[in-house]
């Protein structure tokens, strides 16, 4: 009787993980025999008005670069701060609320946005996506950076200050020298993480169907224009938005098995 | 120097608190006409975006329109009317429908999801060699790295019609938004459960062996109680990150405004409110919106609050 309720359970067990490898494996399955039917060269030459995808895919990355390029400097000095820095309760609830934030409802996050940065100015802008992303993935890397620091031996940093370098000094020269990789991991997952954001975007930075660098205006982006192609009824939007899914689908599991490899790598 | 890169430091740190004050702030602020409309009434009306007509309230005359609204702000329960006094209508918000579907999807995500991560959970941590567990470990990881909007793609054309073959009902509806959003949280669910599993002591693990205890019971008797504390914050970390789930939920639960009568009737959740309904709202409709926003982020709040700092902070002890 034990060893029969052992074996079930055992079975149980084994179909949970084969379940969950048949989800992936089913949305990978399906990502490919739409996405790869559907993608043409054309599609990297043109703009979605002309039924490409070219403007989306620049928008998209243009709005997750600039996101990193704002979030994670920010994200990494506040990370630094509460590790290196802190003292006493404040930074303990930074990183609460940090944490907090980083579980928050994304469309809550544009609704912010919205209210700061859309409506005062009175239409869509590529600043207010940007602003909403930026705000997705500060925590983020906040997280990342304060867990990686946390791993670096005191010693390291009692060297440092035992050379007579400022306190600062060590922290760049030795700390994130020596989390370094794990940093970048973490950079990279949140990287993946925002670029394939659609929530925040819908009402900050909504699409265009047009070629557009200007931030002023309302911003091509690759998931707003997923979502509206997907729910219009013309089979070609649908297949547009299938191909658009694959590219995006690729881009991020790539970017997320790059991240892997290069920690693996270290622990060798 | 030193003190430059310490101010730039704090400051960043101090942008955390700034910007969730701001969020706060913010959104009560543009959900306050609607607030000061509906009051908590609001909560369980499940009217959404009806006309009405306007009693002259206390009979008072009616001139402008901004009277007669004046005077239903202070007296929410005569809203609903009868016809034949009407002056003019206004509109009425109510967000019980938004609610009702927001935490039936999450339930149906949460007891779809649960059993299959608690056995991902065991799998990973007890049954696995380590190397099938690296690449299990690993292919459930890239499930959550998908993008939500192709799991709503993906659920809408694919996971849906097969859902509505087997139960009946419409392809869109809290069924299959419920457990599209299951399949989403599945793998945060199985990671962090895994995590707080892997806490238990080995040598606890072995002595129950060395009694001679099944892997069933070593789980049952040693593993779950030791990280009981643990797993039930990961489940409700897992029902916070489900609440505000938008994409998939936006292609799967119908968005429309009408409490289901059965689980495969499509209903609406907060999220999907806001992102179907936000583009072409404005005034109080925007602002209703925004109060439905408000309740979304402080249910989210008090729940990731709870998990973090009374579950998991225990569980760390």
């Amino acid at each position: 009787m034990r060893l029969l309720l052992n074996k079930i359970f055992l079975a149980l067990s084994v179909t949970s993980a084969l379940i969950g490898i048949g989800f992936l494996g089913w949305i990978l399955a399906v990502l490919f025999i739409k996405g790869l039917s559907s993608l043409h060269l054309s599609l990297f030459l043109n703009d979605l008005v002309d039924g490409g995808l070219r403007n989306l895919l620049v928008g998209q990355l243009v709005l997750a670069s600039l996101a990193g390029a704002i979030g994670i400097p920010l994200g990494m000095l506040a990370g630094i701060y509460i590790r290196e820095y802190g003292r006493g309760k404040y930074p303990e609830l930074i990183r609460d609320l940090s944490d907090i934030m980083m579980s928050a409802p994304s469309i809550v996050i544009g609704a912010f946005v919205y209210a700061i940065a859309v409506a005062p100015y009175g239409g869509a802008n590529g600043f207010a996506g940007i602003l909403a992303l930026t705000i997705m993935m500060v925590p983020i890397i906040i997280n990342t950076t304060d867990s990686m620091l946390s791993l670096v031996p005191k010693e390291l940093r009692e060297a440092g200050i035992a050379l007579g370098a400022s306190k600062y000094r060590v922290i760049l020269d030795i700390v994130i020298k020596a989390a370094k990789v794990g940093i970048m991991t973490g950079i990279l997952l949140a990287f993946a993480r925002i670029a394939g954001e659609t929530a925040p975007l819908l009402f900050t930075s909504e699409t265009s169907n047009y070629f557009s660098l200007d931030l002023t205006q309302s911003f091509p982006s690759l998931t707003v224009s997923i979502y509206n192609l997907a729910n219009e009824p013309e089979e070609s939007s649908r297949d547009l938005a299938w191909a658009a899914s694959f590219i995006l689908t690729m881009m991020v599991l790539v970017i997320n098995l790059l991240g892997r490899f290069i920690t693996r790598n270290k622990h060798k | 120097m030193e003190k430059i890169f310490q101010k730039l430091s704090l400051s960043s740190a101090s942008l955390v608190l700034v910007i969730l004050i701001g969020i706060f702030i913010t959104l009560f602020s543009a959900a306050k006409p609607a607030i000061e409309e509906f009051g908590l009434h609001f909560l369980v009306d499940p009217t959404w975006n009806k006309e009405v007509p306007v009693e002259s309230a206390a009979g008072t005359i009616n001139t402008a329109v901004n009277i007669a609204d004046e005077n239903a702000i202070e007296d929410e329960d005569d809203m609903i009317l009868d016809e034949d006094e009407e002056s003019q209508t206004k509109t009425l918000y109510g967000g019980l429908v938004p609610i009702v579907g927001t935490i039936l999807s999450t339930l149906i995500a949460l007891s779809f999801a649960l059993p299959i991560a608690m056995g991902i959970a065991v799998f990973l941590a007890e049954i696995a060699s380590k190397n099938i567990s690296k690449f299990v470990g690993m292919a459930i990881e890239l499930l959550a790295a998908i993008p939500s909007i192709i799991f709503g793609m993906w659920g809408l054309y694919y996971f849906a019609p097969i859902i509505s073959d087997t139960f009946g009902g419409y392809q869109v509806s809290l069924l299959t938004a419920g457990l599209v959003l299951g399949i989403m949280i599945l793998p945060f669910m199985a990671a962090i459960t895994r995590d707080s599993m892997n806490t238990t002591p080995d040598v606890l693990k072995e002595s129950a062996y060395a009694l001679g205890a099944t892997k069933f019971e070593v789980v049952k008797d040693i593993i779950f109680p030791y990280s009981k504390v643990g797993i039930i914050g990961s489940i409700i970390l897992a029902l916070g990150r489900a609440l505000g789930e938008t994409m998939a939920v936006a292609f799967l639960i119908g968005a429309v405004y009408s409490l289901p009568e059965k689980i495969t009737d499509p209903t609406i959740s907060i999220p999907v409110a806001m992102a179907v309904n936000f583009g072409e709202a404005s005034g109080l409709g925007e602002s209703a919106l925004f109060y439905l926003g408000l309740i979304l982020f402080v249910m989210s709040f008090i729940i990731i609050s709870v998990a973090k700092f009374y579950f998991l902070k225990k569980a760390k002890l």
